[in-house]
């Protein structure tokens, strides 16, 4: 599986190089070699194609693929991160206004602090994002010779541990801990919000936890269920409009 | 340029529920009353409906119903040696923006702070001697008295449909009520709500150990119900969409649902939204007030609204800093201890502990805002004797939930992976299996606890920031350790199956994450302007006709949810207002 996306994301790349090749070497690009090569693209069909990120790149969006799916496997509990649509989740968070830094105070003097002031960095959502996976891989390239999506599980289990812990420090100056809080808080959203931001796919993320979603009318329910399991199939708010 | 408006009898800054209170009492009285809010008008009808109201990660994520940290917030620091840095995001609290403000998303918590707080250092120094209380320990009486503060209590209590059960009916304890509660005149407009399973095992476990358990007493209709304004309630639908969201049955006592909308059909009464105040202007001889200024924050616009009485009813932060920023009555300094503008800030604290019960099903998302089981036992009653404890105040315990929605609530026994197929198998075992016991405790006033001017950052109006300065202390540790103590016991002697036990804080106060949003002080009241900002009837002892309306007042904090008081507090000002200083406007105490 791991190879399957590594091939996807090793066609798209060369694909942009042949695209940009062509389109400087002759005043028409070829449509056949667009047309052949296509459907390779199209293949994997878990997990949204590289092409509907709105924000991630190509690297980028390897690293959120394989880290979800190691965060979130496939098990008798629930289907994997990728086809929970964590990873759209997290691209549409910050390519939106949050990523954007909305609501955020973002005027200098810019001091590190002491961590009981909170969040102090000169950065949006999406720049944190941006610098921490290029951090992270940094780090993974150093240790092991290859980027995250290209590691191993147990090797990929070894760096969250380093960066959940701020067992590793990051070459770029970027608080590990800091990028590790936005991580693991997005791949939670991505896992648990309502379907409409792009994750919680068919509502599998409450399905594990018998979450019944948007329901709203428990009057009844309380006496009714009071120490007996609530039979639930989790509604949405697209579900209810 | 700003523009100066036609004068009024009364402009009030910000909307919520004493703002809200005021505006419907005042316009009933026949002043001529324009009320301004920040924020924007949103009803229960087109807002907070269904479905797109039961949104977690709209609402309680992402602050959809909060103050915008980007235009307006404040710096902080643990204490003075320390450089505040500001508070680039919501965190530890949530002021709100809306018409409604806070009262839209609160949890409906409504206590009757009783004169164990409004005596509190004639009280101690009484049962433990001067001694008892620390040198720094800056609390003092409040200058009221709770058999003066019970009528409007009651008016509060019944505005906002608070669902309870009496304990003590004129001196007659009532069985199943908190029996440590002052007498009220009357039990509350509705019975409690349905208990819901943790709090019966709360109870259950609290009465076995010789406590006091009662329900907590909530502005959750626990029917339907028609308020003496004629505000109509549904019932509370047990939703677990609480605390963050409006609500979508009109069940949860809010101003936007009750006073508001009674003020706007009055012809006396104008409101305007998106308008933030500066600034609130001072008369040459600095004993009035003369009016405010406001900007539309819809094109920058500036204007000047000249009025007789200005009512500042913001959030209890953004009151004490427009007294700052508009140079009214002296700032307080910690270190010479003069001034009193920006003194006794205060906050909350507690300990929690999460219980696991295997195959025993909670159902968390089955919950009123006051469902929660309580008691009282360390808080309002003198019988538990702090002078072995060696601490001033106390605290409520509960058990229960509080917004268990997934994003935010998926309890797992310590030691469970973070991520992975065991975090995913522990995270479904015990996500409705799990409840929560947690004591909430209160804060003493310290000399270094305080507010002022931020010397370097500034919000989107060029105004400084506000600074807050503050952390716990001694007295909240000694607390605090004592309170996860009873939390364990009581937890222990439930059997369950795992528990995450309750352990004090050590740490310094940090901006993140959420613990309440009850902050008090900073313009308090008293007997006396050398050591208060404002008289008893919350009016400046500075300008008689400034008005300073909200927790801001609270000389200290304690274990208790402040909007009891501050709505009862509002009642109360509203009455000294329309009827004694309209008549005769001027000091309301003499100095």
């Amino acid at each position: 599986m791991t190879g399957q996306e590594f091939d996807r994301r090793g066609f798209l790349k060369s694909a942009v190089v042949v695209g940009a090749a062509a389109a400087s070497a002759a005043t028409i690009a070829s449509p056949e070699v667009a047309q052949a090569e296509a459907p390779a693209a199209a293949t994997p069909s878990a997990g949204p194609d590289a092409a509907d990120y709105a924000f991630f790149n190509l690297d980028e969006a390897a690293f959120i693929e394989a880290l979800v799916d190691h965060m979130i496997p496939a098990d008798e509990v629930s289907p994997k991160g990728t086809d929970l649509g964590v990873n759209v989740y997290i691209d549409r968070a910050l390519a939106g206004s949050w990523g954007k830094g909305d609501r955020l105070y973002m005027q200098g003097p810019w001091k590190q602090g002491a961590p009981s002031q909170g969040y102090q960095l000169p950065l949006t959502p999406a720049q944190l994002y941006r610098a921490g996976i290029a951090a992270t891989n940094a780090h993974c390239l150093k240790a092991y010779g290859k980027t995250f999506d290209r590691i191993e599980g147990a090797q990929r289990e070894e760096v969250l541990i380093s960066l959940s812990t701020g067992k590793i420090s990051f070459d770029n100056g970027l608080p590990v801990r800091v990028f590790w809080t936005t991580l693991y808080q997005t791949v939670i959203e991505g896992m648990f919000s309502d379907p409409i931001y792009g994750g919680n796919r068919n509502k599998a993320g409450w399905a594990i936890i018998g979450f019944p979603g948007i329901i709203a009318v428990h009057r009844d329910h309380v006496e009714q269920y009071r120490g007996k399991p609530f039979p639930t199939k989790p509604l949405g708010i697209s579900d209810m409009s | 340029m700003t523009t100066k408006l036609r004068e009024v009898d009364v402009v009030i800054v910000g909307l919520g529920w004493t703002g809200g209170i005021l505006s419907k009492e005042l316009a009933e009285a026949g002043l001529k009353v324009v009320a301004l809010e920040r924020g924007a008008p949103r009803s229960s009808e087109s807002d907070y409906s269904l479905p797109n109201i039961r949104d977690e990660l709209r609402y309680v994520v992402r602050h959809d119903l909060m103050q915008n940290t980007a235009r307006d917030t404040i710096t902080v620091r643990n204490n003075p040696q320390q450089e505040a840095l500001p508070m680039r995001r919501l965190g530890s609290f949530l002021p709100g923006e809306v018409v409604g403000g806070s009262g839209v998303h609160w949890s409906g918590h409504t206590w009757r702070w009783t004169d164990m707080e409004f005596k509190i250092r004639s009280n101690y120094e009484e049962r433990y001697g001067k001694k008892f209380i620390p040198d720094d320990m800056t609390i003092q009486d409040w200058g009221i008295s709770y058999a003066e503060l019970e009528p409007y209590y009651d008016k509060f209590e019944y505005t906002a449909a608070v669902s309870g059960k009496a304990g003590n009916i004129g001196g007659r304890i009532q069985a199943g009520g908190n029996p440590f509660e002052a007498p009220r005149t009357r039990d509350y407009p509705l019975p409690p709500l349905t208990p819901i399973l943790a709090s019966e095992m709360f109870t259950d476990a609290a009465r076995n150990a010789g406590y006091h358990p009662f329900p907590r007493p909530s502005a959750n209709a626990s029917q339907p119900y028609t308020n003496p304004d004629g505000a109509k309630f549904g019932g509370c639908q047990y939703c677990g969409y609480c605390q963050r969201f409006g609500c979508e049955a009109n069940a949860k006592g809010s101003p936007h649902m009750t006073v508001i909308p009674i003020a706007m059909r009055n012809p006396n009464f104008e409101l305007r939204t998106h308008s933030w105040v500066t600034k609130v202007l001072k008369d040459s001889d600095g004993k009035r007030v003369t009016g405010v200024t406001y900007t539309n924050v819809l094109n920058g616009e500036e204007f000047e609204q000249p009025a007789n009485i200005v009512l500042l009813c913001a959030y209890a932060i953004n009151n004490v800093h427009l007294m700052l920023l508009s140079g009214l009555g002296q700032p307080y300094d910690p270190v010479a201890q003069t001034g009193v503008i920006g003194k006794n800030y205060c906050y909350q604290t507690g300990a929690a502990a999460t219980l696991f019960f295997e195959g025993k099903y909670f159902n968390p998302f089955m919950n009123a805002g006051g469902s929660n089981a309580t008691i009282d036992d360390f808080n309002t009653n003198w019988a538990f004797d702090r002078a072995p404890l060696n601490f001033v105040g106390g605290y409520n315990l509960s058990g229960g939930f509080n917004t268990p929605l997934p994003i935010g609530y998926r309890p797992v026994p310590s030691g469970t992976p973070q991520w992975g197929s065991d975090w995913k198998r522990a995270t479904a075992k015990w996500y409705q299996t799990a409840m929560v016991i947690n004591a909430s405790g209160s804060v003493m006033a310290n000399r270094y606890n305080c507010y002022d001017l931020d010397p370097t950052y500034r919000n989107a109006f060029g105004q400084p920031l506000m600074r807050m300065t503050f952390d716990y202390r001694d007295n909240e540790h000694k607390m605090g350790r004592h309170a996860a103590q009873i939390v364990n016991d009581i937890a222990k002697s439930m059997n369950p199956t795992r528990l995450n036990a309750a352990s004090a804080r050590t740490d310094p106060w940090t901006v993140v994450p959420y613990q309440s949003t009850h902050n008090t002080g900073g313009t308090i009241m008293g007997t006396n302007p050398r050591d208060s900002a404002v008289n008893r009837y919350l009016q400046s002892w500075d300008c008689h006709n400034l008005f300073v309306v909200g927790a801001n007042v609270f000389p200290h904090n304690s274990s208790y949810n402040p909007t009891g008081p501050v709505g009862a507090l509002a009642y109360w000002t509203a009455d000294a207002i329309r009827n004694r200083y309209v008549k005769n406007p001027g000091p309301l105490v003499q100095a």
